[in-house]
């Protein structure tokens, strides 16, 4: 079978020779001699006696270091110890990632006092363990510098006791005008308690729930065809035929975690009997839903409305009408095709925020009968319950002065809200206000008082994220600062007794049937009913989608061109702008790190920017440079000007800005850029109010080009592999479900093939060398990586980052290509259609070569073999060569260019310029997040991934204490996982010991060994780490397609 | 040797003596067993009590004809608490006698067979005859030489330079005679030959002192700091016989062995206040040290004072100075050498019972960890992790394999074995 053309860039694509020259470079800069531009150290004009002087300077340095006594160092144990603390084993504590309505259930790993890694809680039903790339960066949101160390009043400190009297008597004064609580959406049951309290003392206040990016259109949507203002619970796994306009159901869609997980049920292949979900995806810009989809076609935001309806027609069997693009009207008819095959097992979601899309969502899923099957009343989900109008209607009596007091707990609308100033005038009218931010946000700047909140981990809480699933927060540390919970700010304002915890114990003691209960719940974090409930339907009010379809039909047209504002996995609707891990995370898509930009499609490239892909010239000078191209957005006379990136799956007349960036200065060091400026720009005044719901798209922009050049950092073409040979074939594979059933040996043939030579398949280890075949006798550490359930979310990057101390290196670095992750996710297109193409993703860290090239090379042996199959780096050993990266065909070595760890003792030697954010890294506190049992790198060393050899170690360890084989995965029992693994939310990542026949490593090598293929095979290198090749749910052989 | 025949010998009447009670009486389901009641008595009871003396606790030897009823004692040990509900007057004058002092429960700690064991080891116990272990005179003692061969090498250094100087006086002499052209003579100081060779010598025996001194840069054998209390090992591990577990709370657990807390002093010191001992102690300089007073100090930290409650929550934490220190980059576990590897602490830590004041007494090298590693053997038969090696176990089998598996054969020497 010819494979598709796979590409990670324009230059790719075309052969250009800037790819051809990166192919070949393991690192893409000459060798920065400092000081010596021209010529290198010999050609100095006096090279003797500059040796002689750092000769001279070493001897005295190490006369220095030998003649120092060595320091005496104390030993100070507890005082009292408590009993469950052991000094250097890490306890447990379940409790729940909460933060604006999310909430996921953890497991906190503390060490010696500290939280300093977080893992999903395998007894949560709804997520089974998996996490996101923001659940796994919270940690470290717990240290950050810029949190408040205390309440304030118009800015200075004042003490809590001082606050409470005078909020106390400010409450008491109001003459009966109303209190309002804004909020983000609450799902606590006890929270919701204590705030009834609150608002019964007051009589004539209330609570507005507002979500940043809400969910409005589709609760009242509920609300018109089921008579509900809720949102269902989805069940993607029960669907065969999943159709999603504009969802990102994978990424930032509701509850992208649990949707991941069941996603993949419908995407995992049992080689005997090969059957998988269809996922068609309609969408304006490239998103990780709609890149991981089947089929994807492109259409304008100001269409939704028209896709769905046409959708409902073809169901209907009317045919499509009101499409006028042609690729799209074939894409409706597919999906309506592939939705009617699979009645009862569909599913289709949209993601607007328009009430009426979102009816006729409703009446397509009630001619699907999805009802019951995919969508199931018997528990709704609590995520976001805000309602736009309520809000609206909120900052019109704050302008009013009809509002006595504004709390505000979570919400941040000035930053949120499209006319931030109407906000803060009408916040500058209330006579009392306060914020319960934990950090100086937008909307807590423009407050009298902050009483700043605990993070999460420092609370107590609980969480219903869906109905009937609870979920508990547990203290994993006591308050750094002088922070206290929200609750119990209402609690004692609202002249109760007790304090929250009292109150949270109270309400679960009675439910729970007395102390041991709630202490056993607390124990398990989660609290779930007792039977999973069967799936549910609801009445459906058939009708309302008549007015719905008739509203969208005269809804506004699009102009030339328009913008969609979308969120980012990362730093979702702003709230990891100020977390370095996330800001440095690689957007999925775009591979672009700290900042945000225009996505234009490479159509549009050619018209606005002049930049012709085709042309390799020009898509070399596009690519190579971190200087890109600005474009000024103008919408409603408000002006934007942002870099442009040129991003394949984008609709020609539409552009994608992120939302979330150009955050308040003082929000943290990752929110702000080296010269003090915020960190990209905001959107959110673009967004606008339609129909009572926020519209995150405009209908009519008006583009031009900028006159001056702006860096983006991208991570994806540095590390390009590749063999002299051929193309990706050797790198990535992937077929289609119609190949795959005509031929499932497909890959395992083409592979055959290729070593027929050295021994075939079986016997390639040792016949494909002059070299011995070296045992491994106990425990061979092996990985498999399942690329069809691989969304792309970058959870497990985010999870190595946190667990192996891995630096944040900042804008400016990643930009020189000295980006440091250990596992990177290579999103390949594939295929020639460069305006739509597939994408694929493929986590790539250490393959851990059985037979690896970059030990051989190293001068001083720093890199070298184990007996269990990993390739071990030793950092106390390394010189800096970097003779192991220019070997490694993989590229996933990094290198420490500079001293990104604070780690070295001598100033001077922290040459070149490192990010502020870096060294906000370094910081006493901000350390406090480090994992004790990996070493913290010093510059100059070489490092990659390890496969958690802290993890492999401490699991043999277990299993020899407890003098038994090791566990790896037989009846899911596990002494190890790697921390990528266990942050992944759809099992992509299997690791294990494959020496062991019943480990699972095996056990999913055994039952996919026709989609089984190791990267670059042909090269002998015998990587430790497998893939499982992607398979498409399409029809149509690829190649004939392509022809 | 002799301990072991001597155990040997005890084991053997205990057992027959046991086998023999269990016949007649068809009290014990299984046979008390004193060696398992003596390892659990280290493990258990040190702490408080001791046979032959008064420690927290009463001297253990003859308790049981003192309680007369093995049922009673078993009951006692067992759970104490309970069995003072019962209202035995030995035992309400027990109590009395220490004024209330709370003995542990080990209910769910023993079994009810093991607390048979331990009062098995009780009954059997006899004080131990020292016999007079003074190293024997004249038994090979190792004399330090080192300054004779200096001298002796000095004297001929000295006889072959003196040698060599009639060696060419006499040349030259020679030369005279036979009307040689005489070279102006060169005094040896200037002379070339003297001058390299005495260079070498010197970049040879610089060389060495150096690279040795390079080498032994950040390491700190025999380091015996002074601690901020005088605590003795000798009087609390050996002569009291206190398991090392007792108060290094972690070493079967994790890396750490810890220093313990004060709370788990005061378990005992609570109870002793003034150090009544034999044995006197001295400070590595040889100063008499009065163990009462390190007592008093340990009660400062504690804020104790003897006759009132203790309030645990008062106590401040004492600073010890910390003698053995591993660099950041080696990563190392107790519990994977003193569980895993069943390695004795002595092994690494010396004579520890012997230590009134601690001693760095390891290198802890990299050299030593590793010459370790190679030469120790894994629990390879007896524990069960091991036996996913089936290679090994089978090449063992069929004879085609040494059945000696060291550390280093299963993967111990290499480099992320420690440094990650």
């Amino acid at each position: 079978m010819e494979q598709n053309k796979h590409w990670q860039s324009f230059g790719e694509l075309n052969n250009s020779e800037a790819y051809q020259k990166a192919a070949k470079d393991e690192f893409r800069e000459e060798l920065p001699f400092e000081g010596n531009e021209e010529g290198g150290f010999f050609k100095t004009s006096t090279p003797r006696r500059d040796f002689l002087k750092y000769l001279g300077f070493s001897t005295a340095a190490a006369a220095l270091a030998a003649g120092c006594e060595i320091p005496v160092k104390k030993a100070i144990p507890f005082a009292n110890k408590p009993e469950d603390i052991v000094p250097g084993i890490a306890n447990w504590y379940a409790t729940t990632y909460v933060q604006d309505g999310d909430a996921i259930s953890i497991l906190a790993k503390v060490r010696d006092g500290r939280p300093i890694k977080i893992e999903g809680n395998e007894s949560s039903p709804i997520t089974g363990g998996g996490t996101s790339a923001r659940v796994q960066a919270s940690v470290l949101d717990l240290y950050d510098t810029a949190r408040l160390r205390h309440p304030k009043y118009n800015n200075n400190e004042i003490t809590l006791e001082a606050a409470d009297k005078a909020i106390g008597a400010a409450l008491a004064g109001l003459g009966g005008a109303p209190v309002v609580l804004l909020t983000s959406t609450v799902n606590s049951p006890s929270t919701l308690q204590v705030i009834s309290q609150f608002l019964a003392k007051y009589p004539g206040s209330r609570h507005v729930q507002y979500d940043a990016v809400s969910y409005s259109g589709m609760l009242l949507a509920n609300e018109a065809s089921y008579g509900k203002k809720a949102i269902p619970s989805y069940r993607f796994d029960n669907a065969k035929a999943i159709v999603s306009i504009g969802a990102d159901f994978l990424g930032t869609w509701l509850s992208p975690v649990e949707f991941a997980r069941q996603y993949s049920v419908g995407k995992k292949i049992d080689e005997k009997n090969p059957s998988m979900s269809k996922h068609i995806h309609f969408e304006t810009v490239a998103s990780l839903t709609g890149s991981n989809a089947d089929e994807r076609f492109l259409h304008r935001p100001s269409e939704t409305g028209a896709v769905v309806t046409a959708l409902l027609g073809a169901i209907k069997g009317q045919g499509v009408t009101g499409i006028a693009d042609e690729k799209l009207k074939v894409g409706i008819a597919k999906a309506a095709a592939a939705l009617n095959e699979n009645k009862g097992a569909a599913l289709v979601v949209c993601g607007s925020n328009d009430v009426n899309v979102q009816i006729v969502v409703n009446a397509i899923n009630e001619a699907l009968q999805a009802g019951g099957k995919t969508i199931d009343w018997s528990s709704t989900l609590n995520y976001k319950q805000g309602i736009d109008a309520d809000f609206a209607k909120l900052v019109d009596d704050l302008n009013a002065g009809t509002v006595g007091a504004l709390l505000v707990s979570g919400a941040n609308p000035v930053y949120t809200w499209f006319d931030s100033a109407k906000v803060v005038s009408g916040i500058k009218k209330a006579k009392l206000t306060v914020s319960f931010s934990g950090r100086l946000d937008e909307t807590a700047k423009e407050v009298q008082y902050i009483i700043p909140d605990s993070h999460f981990l420092e609370s107590w809480g609980d969480a219903e994220p869906k109905t009937g699933y609870f979920s508990l927060i547990q203290p994993t540390i006591h308050p750094l600062f002088k922070t206290r919970q929200w609750q119990d700010s209402l609690l004692k304002w609202s002249g109760a007794t007790t304090d929250y915890l009292a109150a949270l114990k109270t309400y679960w003691a009675t439910k729970l049937g007395g102390e041991a209960g709630w202490d056993k719940a607390l124990q398990d974090g989660v609290i779930n009913p007792a039977t999973e409930p069967a799936a549910a339907d609801a009445a459906f009010k058939a009708g309302v989608e008549t007015a719905a379809i008739a509203a969208i039909a005269g809804a506004k047209k699009g102009g030339e061109y328009e913008v969609v504002l979308y969120q980012k996995v990362g730093i979702g609707a702003g709230q990891g702008a100020s977390n370095p891990w996330l800001q440095e995370l690689p957007d999925p898509i775009t591979k672009a790190t700290w900042d945000n930009y225009v996505i234009v499609s490479p159509a549009l490239a050619l018209k606005l920017l002049g930049i012709d892909l085709r042309n390799n010239g020009q898509s070399d000078d596009y690519e190579v440079h971190p200087a890109k191209k600005q474009v000024t957005v103008t919408v409603n006379g408000k002006k934007v000007t942002l870099p442009a990136l040129i991003i394949p799956g984008t609709q020609k007349d539409t552009i994608g800005i992120a939302l979330g960036y150009g955050r308040n200065v003082e929000l943290g060091k990752a929110a702000v850029t080296d010269d003090g400026e915020p960190v990209g720009k905001t959107v959110y005044p673009f967004a606008s109010l339609n129909g009572g719901s926020v519209q995150f798209f405009a209908e009519d922009v008006k583009l031009e080009l900028a006159p001056d050049m702006f860096d983006v950092a991208q991570t994806q073409t540095h590390s390009t592999y590749n063999t002299d040979q051929g193309n990706r074939t050797e790198v990535m594979k992937e077929l289609t479900l119609a190949e795959f059933k005509k031929d499932p040996s497909d890959i395992l043939d083409e592979r055959e093939h290729e070593l027929k030579e050295y021994g075939g398949v079986a016997n390639f280890e040792r016949d494909g060398t002059i070299y011995p075949v070296f045992d491994k006798p106990g425990v061979h550490w092996g990985m498999s990586v399942d690329l069809n359930s691989c969304v792309g979310c970058g959870a497990c990057v985010v999870a190595c980052i946190s667990e192996n101390n891995i630096p944040v290196v900042g804008k400016r670095e990643v930009s020189r290509f000295h980006d440091m992750h250990w596992i990177r996710i290579d999103r390949y297109y594939s295929g020639n259609d460069i305006d739509n193409p597939s994408v694929v993703f493929q986590p790539l860290m250490c393959q851990h070569c059985d037979n690896a090239p970059c030990e051989n090379v190293c001068p001083v042996n720093a890199t070298n073999h184990s007996s269990e199959g990993t390739n071990q780096m030793i950092y106390n050993r390394c010189i800096g060569t970097r003779y192991c990266a220019n070997n490694c065909p993989f590229k996933v070595r990094r290198f420490n260019w500079a001293d990104y760890t604070g780690a070295d003792s001598f100033p001077h030697n922290q040459v070149g310029h490192i990010s502020e954010v870096t060294w906000g890294m370094n910081d006493d506190l901000t350390r406090m997040v480090l994992n004790p049992d990996v070493t913290v790198r010093s510059r100059g060393v070489i490092e990659k991934c390890s496969f958690c050899v802290q993890r492999t170690q401490e699991g043999k360890l277990k299993a020899k204490k407890e003098s038994r084989p090791l566990k790896s995965g037989e009846n899911n029992e596990w002494d190890v996982k790697s921390a990528c693994q266990q942050a992944c939310p759809t099992n992509a990542i299997v690791f294990g010991n494959a020496n062991d026949s019943k480990s699972a490593i095996t056990q999913t090598r055994a039952s996919n060994h026709y989609r089984l293929f190791k990267s670059l095979e042909q090269l002998h290198v015998l990587p430790n780490v497998n893939y499982l090749a992607k398979v498409r749910n399409r029809d149509e052989e690829e190649g004939k397609k392509e022809a | 040797m002799t301990h072991i025949r001597r155990n040997a010998a005890k084991l053997t009447f205990g057992l027959v003596f046991t086998l023999l009670v269990s016949i007649s009486g068809n009290l014990y389901a299984q046979a008390p067993n004193a060696k398992n009641g003596e390892a659990l008595f280290k493990a258990n009871c040190t702490s408080c009590h001791k046979m032959d003396a008064k420690v927290v606790g009463p001297a253990l030897m003859n308790a049981a004809e003192r309680w007369g009823d093995d049922k009673k004692l078993h009951a006692w040990i067992y759970n104490n608490v309970e069995f003072q509900k019962t209202g035995d007057t030995y035992a309400t004058n027990l109590v009395k006698e220490y004024n209330g002092a709370a003995m542990s429960v080990f209910a769910g700690v023993l079994k009810p067979a093991e607390v048979d064991d331990v009062i098995q080891y009780i009954k059997e116990w006899k004080p131990v005859v020292v016999v007079n272990d003074k190293p024997t005179p004249g038994g090979g003692g190792e004399t330090d030489n080192t300054l004779l061969f200096g001298i002796l090498t000095l004297i001929l250094a000295v006889i072959t330079f003196v040698l060599l100087q009639v060696n060419s006086n006499l040349k030259k002499l020679s030369d005279d005679k036979e009307g040689m052209p005489a070279i102006e003579p060169v005094s040896f100081w200037k002379n070339k030959s003297y001058i390299a060779f005495g260079a070498v010598i010197l970049f040879i025996v610089g060389g060495y002192y150096l690279a040795q001194g390079a080498i032994g840069l950040g390491r700190s054998q025999k380091y015996q700091p002074s601690q901020p209390i005088f605590y003795s090992h000798k009087v609390h591990a050996g002569i009291n016989q206190i398991n090392c577990q007792y108060c290094h709370i972690g070493v079967y657990q994790g890396k750490q062995a810890t220093i313990p807390s004060v709370n788990i002093c005061m378990n005992c010191h609570m109870g002793i206040n003034e150090y009544k001992g034999k044995e006197k102690l001295y400070t590595a300089e040889g100063t008499e040290v009065n163990g009462t007073n390190e007592i008093q100090k340990l009660y400062k930290y504690a804020g104790y004072t003897v006759g009132q409650p203790w309030d645990a929550s008062k106590a401040t934490p004492i600073s010890w100075v910390r003698i053995h220190n591993l660099p950041d980059h080696v990563y190392f576990n107790h519990a994977q050498h003193v569980v895993a590897g069943k390695v004795q602490c002595q092994t690494c830590h010396g004579e520890i019972t012997k230590m009134d004041e601690v001693y760095q007494f390891a290198p802890l090298s990299m050299g030593w960890c590793v010459n370790c590693h190679r030469n120790t053997q894994v629990q390879f038969k007896d524990n069960g992790f091991y036996s996913i090696y089936e290679k090994f176990h089978d090449k063992i089998k069929n004879g085609t394999m040494d059945s000696v598996i060291t550390v280093e054969k299963i993967g111990g020497t290499e480099c992320q074995k420690c440094h990650y």
